[in-house]
Order: structure tokens, then sequence, then C-alpha cells
């Protein structure tokens, strides 16, 4: 029998796939999607807690993440874009110029 | 036991973490996204065994089909090939902080389950029986639109606000404003504001 806490797992093992990816990546657009990566493993989470307790709350959350993960998706990659106009470059290293 | 309940499980939730795995080691970023969508229909598996039968489809059609379409958008536009210099690795000593961060970030994670969840796993099994509109469409829909109507339409303005900001960073800029924006390759205006939409 499958039980909730071995999607739990499975939803702990993607979250810490996505967040070694957004440590290492050098690719701006492969960070973009490790970050969109942990939410699904918060949405899984969600929705393995949702059918632990019988109750669907859990759902309408999972459904105002992804409205959420669309919005950041769209604003993300039009920042991305506008960079790479003045920038010509996807390296994450060269974005330093907040940094003082 | 072995039933069908526990391979779908299994071979879903392998190929969940292989795609991610292959995703953050690719080095052209369209196989990337073509992994992680890979990982994400095996999520939707995932959702749909748990009895999340809208959400599923919810994140076949939005996630895999229209998020991940901006994704190749973006990569399209920008004319990335996977040759970019990415520049030089940090120092080994930084790399292993890093692995040494996510470590213990997900055996705390790990902890928390063992912990709070795994005494009470015996009730929780996915055969367990649960209300026949548990995960519908109308279930999803009278809690949207009923105890959380104030987040949904909140939603609907962040998602606007979103378009907004997309069009006004991502548009064309003046003519003259910035010495980008004579270049005509590196204008890339209606497009990318299309796909900002969904």
């Amino acid at each position: 029998m499958v039980t909730i806490p071995a999607f739990l797992i499975v939803a702990v093992v993607i979250f810490g796939i996505g967040a070694v990816g957004v440590l290492i990546s050098r690719n701006i657009i492969v960070l973009f999607m490790c970050v969109e990566l942990m939410l699904n493993a918060a949405n899984l989470a969600l929705i393995a807690f949702s059918r632990a307790l019988n109750i669907m709350d859990g759902h309408a959350f999972v459904f105002l993440v992804l409205a959420v993960a669309a919005a950041e998706a769209a604003v993300g990659l039009a920042i991305l874009i506008a960079i790479f106009r003045n920038r010509e470059t996807i390296n994450i290293d060269r974005f330093d110029m907040l940094k003082w | 036991m072995i039933n069908l309940d526990t391979i779908i499980f299994a071979i879903s939730a392998l190929v969940a973490v292989f795609g991610a795995v292959m995703m953050i080691g690719q080095r052209n970023p369209v196989a990337s996204v073509l992994y992680f969508i890979l990982s994400l229909v095996a999520q939707a598996v995932l959702y749909i065994q748990l009895g999340a039968l809208f959400l599923g489809a919810i994140l076949i059609i939005v996630y895999a089909g229209a998020i991940m379409v901006l994704f190749l958008f973006v990569i399209m536009l920008l004319n990335l090939r996977g040759q970019e210099d990415l520049g030089e690795r940090g120092s080994s000593v930084g790399r292993f902080s890093k692995y040494l961060l996510v470590t213990l970030f997900v055996i705390e994670l790990g902890m928390v389950i063992k912990s709070s969840v795994l005494p009470n796993a015996g009730i929780t099994g996915i055969s367990s029986m649960v209300p026949s509109d548990f995960g519908s469409v109308v279930g999803v829909a009278e809690l949207l639109f009923g105890k959380y109507l104030y987040p949904f339409e909140l939603a609907s303005v962040l998602l606007l606000a979103a378009i907004v900001g997309a069009v006004v960073m991502a548009g064309r800029e003046k003519a003259g404003d910035t010495p980008a924006a004579a270049k005509p390759e590196s204008a890339s205006g209606p497009g990318s504001v299309g796909g900002a939409g969904d």
C-alpha cells in the first residue's frame, strides 16, 4: 500500500534537487526552472496533506500557487529579456550591477 | 504487497526525480525545459493518484503547456544554443559549502517528516475512502468561489499586475531612449508580451 509519507519523501527529494539547482546553476533559465521545481514540490506536499486529512483546502492553495508561479515566470522572463538586451549574456555571475 | 498503486507510484516518482536531476545537468536550456516537462507529467500522475484530478489536468495544461512554452519562447528569443560562456565554476570550497548547505536542509526536512508524519501513517494510505467529489472541478470551485473567494480575486489582480509589468519591462523601448533600442536584433517586443498573458 502506498502511504502519504511516501509522497512527502518524493516532495522533499524534488525540493532538494531544486535547491541544489538554484545554488549550482550558472544558466539563469535553468535557475528559474529550479525555482518552479521547488514550488511544484511544495504543491505535491500540499496535495498529499490534503489527501491525508481528507479536506480539500490544500487544492485551493495549489491553484493559487499555480497562478503565482505563472505571474512569477512572466515577470522573471521579462526581467531576463530586459537584462539580456543590455548585457548580451545569461551568465548570472555577470549580473552584479546591484553589488558594490 | 505489490499492487498496481505501488507500481504506478514507483514509476512516476522515479521519473519525476530523474527528470529533475537531468534538468539541472543539461548544458542546453532547451533540453532542460524538456526534462522539466517530463518531470511535470510524472508529478501530474502523482497528483491524480492522490485524488487531485482537476489539479493534475491543470498542471499539465497550464504548467507543462503554457508556462514551459513561455520558457521555450524566451530561449528562442534570446537565441541560446547551449554554447554560451557561463564563466568559471566556483572554487571547490564554495561548491562544497553549497552541497553541504542543501544536504543539511534536506536532512532537516526529512527529520520533520519522520517525527511528525510517520507516526500517524497507518490511517493515511491512498486507498482510504474519500468523498466522491474530492479533487473534482466542483469541489475545487466550491472552495475557490466560497471560502477562498477573496484570495482568488486577489490572484486576478496579481496576474493583471504581472501582465502590465511584463509588458513594461520586455516591451519595445521608444526609439532613441537607449543605445540598445537602436539595434534591430535586440528588439524583442510584442512576442514576449503575448506569452506573458497566460
